[in-house]
């Protein structure tokens, strides 16, 4: 076992264990958006991020980082809980998060934090990129614009339901999540139309069709559910 | 019997000025007097002056010719090697035969590029008459790994790729990684716009590298290594295939090297070219096969790389320094540098420098003494404004630091970086925030796009800077500027995220009143951003002949001929310059601010 501090608390982890999994463990929340539990840790969008005092401050995602012996770990410092609001802020500009029309509003992971974190403003220029909705699925909507491009989707669909249809496609901000190296989705022919990427995505980006505002709830929860059922390799 | 050598330079940048047709025209003209058997023409790597191309050195004496020309031949073969008469008109500087008094290489101390431009790189027998391959057999021979890896320590070596880790330790941090399979990989990516030292190093004396990636290979136990190389290097790439199979056909690379019972094989693979590619675990995704986007670290790559086996990742220069500390030893080579900061750096010079080009000088040497001396200062006429070093994440020092030693900490410590060692010095000309903005347009632009703070921070920084250079910035604009910068810094994933922020930083840091005069005054001061410039013509000067009025593209100036004086219409000017630029008389004047 390794022994290491949280917020001033010992606390165990097993070898190979991040911060995050032994934090949860002893009840100490830090709020996450790209991690899910069931798929492997992506480290991107940077809400997770604690300081790690003995070593020299340095920030690192609790997600994605392996907890070491003698560790001493801060999760909620002005500081994080600055840097914590900014992230939100910035992915708040990036595309088109207006809630009261999403069909996620009110079950919403982004929404979720933004009220956990205190983020009630946004204070840079929003980018509304106006890109296209892919209504193509006969069962599922994808809305680009609402993307946060946490790649939970791309993860569900290659490392639990083994299809791959989703993948990241160019680059910077204009990176997208695309099915088949560039839709429509309806016409994918790797999709099995199972439904786990939309149960993974923690916003409103994709949804299943014919729900109205607000009516989108989800149960992430399953992709865990599915792998913790699979022998361990 | 040879008489005189010619080193022709027949780096990249000597080859697309015309190296092979020299070559030709020298060769004939040397059969056509009879002089084939007495000088040889050695092909050679980057010799550094690479605006001055082609350039040759001619041995014994010395004598160093730049911008040759296919039609000078027949006038260095007649005059030079038969009469002895150097041509003066083809000298670098009149009456300074010898490169040795020129101080842009006294200055300059050669340890990695010591074979550039002297050896022949694609003929091994000359790397080794030049000492090569001893430090390989020496390790081998007479070295334990750790005795290897102890003495790498000892000489201070720190990486050239950028962030100047200590080399010794992170070859012991992966000859102490639990595993049997290790791998090395040499990272020869080089994406910064502007950068080729490590192009210069492969093209000019590939045995380098690969002597280093052996001994390395050696230190760390590792069979099997891959030199990750830009594919827009084809020169480089051809002169690496070409030495690699030299070197196994002497058993100095391949099984059981020098028949020690050390093997080491090693293979090249392609970079597509993103620049976020040379960062170490996208690199290692890349040589998978996956979207080469990084990921975060720990662990690092000597604890998990390639194939998530303990993987040793150095820089092409950091490989080239690996044999001189083995053969000459570490005290050698850190009696050369600072504390910090042993051994030399090889840096690109750019900009509104004299002497632009590959330069090799000690570390600690002063910024001054690398641009006015080494450089030859900013060209008549211009004034010296800042120093942008460390690639396009490099930070931007002002006059008043030019005494700071160029060594890892002191320059990170002034907010700039020595990053893969890029240097453009910016004369009076140029406009800080617009400097600032061009960098972060090309980070980015680089970004992969896979963590939020660089994704979509860079790019918000970057509107920001595009109100302040259009004169639409406010001063909460710049308090938001600073805190984004910030923000990014610290929260990226990757390295490209955490320096993106430098040139903002630093500009913000020592360019200040700049950013203030586009917010408050409305003005560019250094009269670039052409939202905050007019144009004014001047009374005395303007003779009225017209030729501004008709260049106008947008009908703003009017006037008649010969009744000067001409006027401008600031409400319909664009300016785009076009006035100034067709004016005979130099009565066109270009002013800091929006109206006159
Ligand atoms: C965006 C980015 C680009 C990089 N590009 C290069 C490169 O082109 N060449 C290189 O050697 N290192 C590059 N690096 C640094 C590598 O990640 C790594 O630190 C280096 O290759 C290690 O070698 P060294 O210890 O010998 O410097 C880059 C890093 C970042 C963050
Ligand atoms: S810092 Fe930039 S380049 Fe690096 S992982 Fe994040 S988005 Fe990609
Ligand atoms: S939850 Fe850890 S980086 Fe996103």
């Amino acid at each position: 076992m390794i022994t290491l501090e949280i917020d001033g608390r010992t606390v165990q982890a097993r070898p190979g264990q991040t911060i995050l999994e032994a934090a949860r463990a002893a009840g100490i929340r830090i709020p996450t958006l790209c991690y899910l539990e069931g798929l492997s840790p992506r480290g991107s969008c940077r809400l997770c991020l604690v300081e790690v005092a003995n070593w020299n401050g340095k920030l690192v995602p609790a997600c994605a980082t392996p907890a070491e012996e003698g560790m001493r770990v801060v999760t909620g410092s002005q500081r994080l809980k600055e840097l914590r609001r900014m992230v939100l802020e910035l992915l708040f500009a990036e595309r088109n998060h207006i809630c009261s029309i999403c069909v996620s509003n009110g079950h919403c992971e982004l929404q979720d934090l933004a009220c956990e974190l205190g983020m009630d403003a946004v204070r840079f220029p929003y980018r509304f990129p106006g890109l296209s909705l892919d209504a193509s699925h006969e069962k599922f909507v994808y809305d680009p614009n609402r993307c946060v491009l946490c790649g939970r989707c791309v993860r569900a669909c290659s490392e639990v339901e083994g299809a791959m249809t989703w993948g990241f496609a160019g680059r910077g901000v204009n990176t997208l999540v695309e099915p088949d190296l560039g839709g429509p989705w309806g016409e994918s022919e790797t999709c099995t139309g199972c439904g786990k990427c939309v149960q993974a995505c923690p916003v409103g980006a994709l949804a299943e069709r014919g729900v109205a505002t607000a009516e989108q709830e989800k149960r992430p929860q399953v992709l865990a559910e599915v792998t913790e059922r699979r022998p361990r390799v | 019997m040879r008489r005189l050598e010619v080193l022709l330079c027949s780096g990249t940048a000597c080859l697309s000025s015309g190296a092979q047709e020299v070559k030709k025209a020298l060769l004939s003209s040397l059969a056509a007097h009879g002089l084939a058997e007495e000088v040889r023409i050695v092909e050679t790597g980057c010799m550094g002056p690479c605006e001055l191309g082609p350039v040759m050195l001619i041995y014994p004496e010395g004598t160093f010719y730049i911008k040759v020309r296919p039609q000078d031949a027949e006038e260095i073969v007649v005059e030079h090697f038969l009469k002895g008469r150097p041509v003066a008109r083809l000298l670098w500087r009149e009456g300074a035969p010898s490169p040795q008094e020129l101080p842009f290489f006294s200055r300059q101390r050669k340890v990695v590029l010591s074979n550039c431009g002297v050896i022949d790189p694609e003929r091994i027998e000359e790397y080794i008459a030049a000492g090569g391959y001893e430090a390989l057999g020496r390790a081998l021979t007479e070295m334990s790994p750790e005795e290897v890896i102890e003495e790498i320590k000892r000489s201070g070596l720190r990486g050239r790729g950028g962030a100047g880790f200590p080399t010794g330790t992170k070859w012991e941090l992966v000859r102490k990684a639990p595993g049997g399979e290790k791998y090395v990989i040499c990272n020869a990516d080089e994406g910064d716009p502007g950068a080729f030292m490590d192009r210069a190093i492969l093209e000019g004396d590939p045995h380098a590298v690969l002597e280093g990636m052996a001994i390395a290979a050696y230190a760390v136990g590792a069979k099997s290594g891959y030199i990750y190389v830009r594919a827009e290097y084809p020169l480089a790439i051809r002169r690496l295939e070409e030495a690699i199979s030299q070197a196994r056909k002497l058993g100095l690379l391949g099984e059981d090297i020098l028949e020690t019972g050390f093997s080491f094989n090693v293979e090249l693979r392609m970079g597509a070219g993103a620049f976020v590619c040379g960062e170490e675990t996208a690199l290692i995704a890349s040589i998978e096969g996956r979207r080469g986007e990084p990921r975060p670290r720990p662990p690092y790559p000597a604890q998990s790389g390639l194939w998530g086996k303990p993987t040793l990742i150095n820089n092409v220069e950091t490989f080239a320094n690996v044999r001189h500390i083995i053969q000459n030893g570490a005290d050698w080579f850190s009696a050369i540098g600072t504390e910090t900061s042993k051994g030399t750096k090889v840096f690109a010079l750019a900009g509104q420098v004299r002497n632009t080009g590959l330069v090799e000088v000690p570390m600690g040497i002063t910024l001054r003494e690398l641009i006015f001396d080494v450089g030859g200062g900013v060209p008549e006429g211009r004034k010296f404004k800042a120093v942008q070093i460390g690639g396009p994440s490099g930070g931007c020092l002002p006059e008043g630091l030019l005494d700071v030693p160029v060594d890892y900490e002191s320059l990170r410590g002034h907010g700039a970086i020595m990053g893969s060692g890029g240097v453009i010095v910016l004369d009076d000309s140029a406009c800080m925030v617009n400097v600032a903005k061009f960098f972060l347009e090309f980070t980015a632009e680089e970004s992969c796009g896979k963590c939020t703070p660089c994704r979509v921070g860079t790019q918000t920084m970057l509107s920001i800077l595009n109100r302040i250079t259009s004169g639409e910035g406010t001063e909460e604009d710049l308090q938001r500027l600073e805190e984004l910068a910030q923000l990014v810094k610290s929260a990226s994933l990757c390295g490209l995220g955490q320096t993106a922020p430098n040139p903002v930083l630093s500009t913000l840091r020592y360019f200040r009143d700049e950013y203030l005069a586009h917010i408050r005054e409305g003005a560019c001061p250094a009269g670039v951003c052409p939202a905050l410039i007019h144009y004014r013509i001047d009374p005395e000067l303007c003779r009225g002949c017209d030729a501004c009025r008709r260049a106008c593209p947008t009908g703003a100036i009017s006037g008649t001929p010969g009744s000067p004086p001409y006027r401008i219409d600031q409400s319909l000017c664009i300016r785009c310059g076009a006035c100034q630029a067709a004016c005979p008389f130099g009565a066109i004047e270009r002013l800091p601010g929006r109206k006159g």
